[in-house]
């Protein structure tokens, strides 16, 4: 066993009095050692972040290390002036960033942003730090690295700018490697290639890298022990393959539990022949020169749900969007049918809002701050043709529906969290009474105990209701669980589509196979 | 506005001293008559020392003018011209500035570029100048000046009120409301203007202290209010010429347009920190 590098005990973060709890962080202990990858799962608010922060020297502003230890080879970190730190930070404990882009300066070429680590822990002529820059990019498996050092960030793609953060990461060829949430931002094929990047500072050069992370895909992939957080404390620590098989503490069980598998449950088939469905008709969206829509032609039945899946920028949304009217497509049509009656064009869903509504990704931003919520919903019922006295009863017996209490009507959003407002959103789309609703994303943001119980709304009310659902995802997960039938999207064209169980099993198009190999924690979790 | 606003506000020494300044001259304004110790428009002793005495005994605490008239009941009933005149005329600036702002940055397109064609060529005149030439071409009076600040400052306001209307318009709330087929009125009214609340309010306190220079500005150059009634920039326009051997006759009005607009500064800070806070 290699020895330990970092030593953490007893490490408690107190938080400003009145928050939620006395402690972001409370009684903290554990080691990693040489060649080790030690992944810290928990769910948001776990304090996971504040740890890694603590452990670099530089806690959230208002936070501040109350006790413990924290040993760097030995030597002892808390309590060290600041100036002695800023010579340990990125010199011997290097950071990896969740926004990649956001970790660069847009102004400068990426090169010359490797150097300057250079430039602040070492004396080195000029012209040796452009070839050790350009050689580091080489390590991260940049291709044309020469090339790619005169790059500005925004001529890159996230997978490429999280390679040269690794990169200025690696520079000083730190003892330890704290990489925090490096790959939530990044498609799954380039979450793929970066973990296995991860795996390999680990196996080559030896890193101690503390990894934190919310998704037990990816510790099933690259963890060689487990530390599992919740509220603060760390509440079970281990070898990864004993906690991912036999998990001990309760909370790690339901974490574990609630990752949902990528085989999909056995669901009944549709009973009856469907009434009504949305038909999406060789439906083409250009802008500007760019194709984001490629002919694309789709029909969704009620009592369905159709998953589609694809990575960032395939036009998943933009279909959304031309589906409920934000978007005109430049050729092509969506028409709700009707058995015995004309078929429902835009100008007459326009008209007539009520046939399809929307469910949004980002909960923070989709309900209006300033307004109590069983106003926003009652007001949904009203455009659907409700009277006031309906509407508002229609509110509170759909807060209700969604579990939240009576008292949730007069709130306003800010008093909620992201899953209840997600809750919200979806009762929101409901008060219209919609044949269909288009689902974007709408489980993404959240953690996946949260988003365990908003599919099983989702899928409870979608029986109950028969409503034809159009979920966007990018996450095989989700849509394994939740599909009857699954289509896979990329630049802008429907590539496969099938029923949920068959395409799962026996992908035929080859971008669907190396999407389904991407997904993290393949036959682990 | 929240409780939460205001308690930054009560928090912050500097937001409190331009509250206290701003709402000790609303309320000089609200009692003038029985503040004001003589009639402001009264002849007595001419150019009496402040603190001195007129030939009847009347005390003057700030002096008098040279036709005699009482300048600390000039200030006090001033106070009230200025404050209904600036507060009226950046009213008007800004329901001028906000419906043409949320038009254009709502519908962008076309309404956008005629809007913004018209606001732009209004910027590129000097803003002084501008006023000068309105009034001139309408005459002096209180109507008048409202009119001439409200067509020299909806530009600015407008063009503030689109950029956050742009802003708010692309978060989902608002693509929520419209694909529920709610009405163009009512998403203007209910999702984006009581979003942009907090940043409006601070310009608003801001503006409000520019207009009561303009209108200053205006005063002293004969642009104000006509005479004799009692009008800051006028008191120190009439007291100019005399100003090295009896400089208390531009020092005091001097001092209300300084205190007044400082205290609209401060209270401005302080709402921008509270406003930044409440977020």
């Amino acid at each position: 066993m290699n020895p330990a590098i970092l030593e953490v005990s007893g490490l408690s973060v107190a938080l400003p009095p009145g928050a939620d709890r006395p402690f972001a962080v409370e009684d903290a202990a554990f080691e990693l050692r040489r060649g080790e990858i030690l992944c810290v799962v928990g769910e948001s608010g776990s304090g996971k972040s504040v740890l890694s922060s603590a452990i670099m020297g530089a806690p959230p502003k208002g936070l501040r290390v109350t006790s413990g230890s924290i040993r760097l080879g030995g030597q002892e970190l808390t309590g060290l002036p600041d100036r002695a730190l800023r010579r340990i930070r990125g010199n011997r404990i290097a950071m990896i960033f969740q926004e990649p882009m956001a970790a660069l300066n847009p102004a400068v070429p990426v090169g010359k942003q490797v150097e300057e680590v250079f430039e602040l822990h070492a004396r080195l002529p000029a012209a040796e730090r452009r070839e050790r820059a350009v050689k580091l990019l080489a390590e991260t498996h940049l291709p044309d690295p020469a090339r790619i050092a005169q790059a500005y960030p925004h001529q890159l793609s996230g997978g490429q700018c999280q390679r040269v953060i690794i990169a200025m990461a690696l520079a000083m060829e730190p003892e330890v490697l704290i990489a925090d949430e490096p790959t939530t931002a990044l498609d799954v094929t380039t979450q793929a290639q970066v973990l296995k990047l991860v795996r390999e500072l680990r196996d080559v050069r030896g890193h101690g890298i503390l990894f934190i992370t919310h998704d037990f895909g990816v510790v099933a992939d690259v963890a060689d022990r487990i530390a599992v957080m919740s509220k603060g404390r760390i509440v079970e620590i281990g070898e990864a393959s004993r906690i991912l098989a036999a998990p001990e503490h309760p909370y790690t069980k339901s974490l574990i539990a609630a990752v949902p598998s990528l085989t999909p449950p056995p669901r009944a088939p549709m009973s009856e022949a469907s009434t009504e469905a949305l038909a999406v008709d060789g439906v083409t969206k250009r802008y500007a020169g760019v194709t984001a829509l490629d002919d694309v032609s789709l029909r969704l039945d009620r009592g369905e749900i159709l998953t589609i899946v694809g990575e960032s920028g395939c036009g998943k949304s933009t279909l959304a969007r031309v589906i409920v009217c934000l978007t005109k497509p430049t050729t092509g049509s969506v028409t709700v049918e009707k058995p015995g009656e004309a078929a429902l064009d835009r100008t007459a869903r326009r008209a007539d809002r009520r046939h399809v509504q929307m469910i949004f990704q980002d909960p923070f931003g989709s309900l209006n701050p300033r307004r109590a919520v069983g106003d926003i919903i009652a007001r949904a019922a009203m455009l659907g043709g409700a009277d006031r006295k309906t509407a508002t009863s229609r509110a509170a017996a759909l807060l209700a529906e969604v579990g939240l209490s009576r008292e949730a009507y007069a709130r306003r959003p800010g008093a909620f969290s992201g899953g209840q407002r997600q809750r919200i959103g979806i009762a929101r789309a409901l008060a219209m009474e919609p044949g269909f609703v288009i689902a974007d994303e709408c489980v993404s943001a959240l953690d996946v105990s949260v988003q365990a119980q908003i599919l099983d709304l989702l899928r409870r009310l979608q029986s109950e209701l028969r409503l034809g659902i159009l979920f966007i995802t990018h996450d095989l997960r989700v849509a394994a669980q939740l599909s009857d039938r699954i289509a896979v999207m990329k630049g802008g064209k429907i590539v496969e589509e099938g029923p949920a169980e068959a395409l799962l099993s026996a992908p035929a198009d080859p971008y669907t196979r190396r999407l389904f190999e991407a997904a993290p924690g393949r036959g682990v979790v | 506005m929240t409780a939460g606003v205001l308690r930054q506000i009560a928090g912050r020494p500097t937001a409190a001293i331009g509250a206290a300044l701003v709402g000790g001259w609303i309320l000089v304004a609200i009692f003038a008559g029985i503040i004001a110790p003589y009639d402001p428009l009264h002849s007595m002793q001419p150019l009496v020392l402040p603190g001195g005495h007129g030939a009847a005994g009347e005390a003057h605490w700030l002096g008098t003018d040279y036709l005699g008239r009482d300048i600390l009941s000039r200030l006090v009933v001033g106070a009230r011209s200025v404050i209904v005149l600036a507060s009226a005329a950046t009213l008007t600036a800004y329901l001028v500035g906000i419906a043409g702002g949320l038009a254009a940055g709502y519908s962008r397109g076309w309404i956008d570029s005629v809007l913004s064609f018209i606001a732009n060529v209004i910027l590129s005149f000097p803003i002084l100048v501008l006023y000068i030439v309105v009034i001139v071409a309408i005459g002096a009076s209180g109507a008048n000046v409202i009119l001439a600040v409200t067509f020299g400052s909806a530009p600015a306001i407008f063009r503030i009120v689109r950029a956050i209307t742009m802003d708010i318009a692309s978060r989902d709330f608002v693509a929520a409301s419209v694909i529920q087929g709610e009405t163009v009125l009512r998403i203007l009214a209910v999702d984006i203007l009581p979003n942009a609340t907090g940043p409006l309010t601070v310009d608003f306190c801001l503006r409000l202290g520019y207009t009561a220079i303009t209108i200053g500005a205006l005063g002293f150059l004969g642009l104000g209010l006509p005479p004799p009634t009692p009008d800051w920039g006028g008191m120190v326009n009439e007291g100019r010429t005399l100003a090295f051997a009896y400089p208390h006759l531009v020092l005091f009005p001097c001092l209300a347009i300084s205190s007044l607009v400082l205290g609209l500064s401060l209270l401005a800070d302080g709402l921008r920190a509270g406003v930044g806070a409440s977020r």
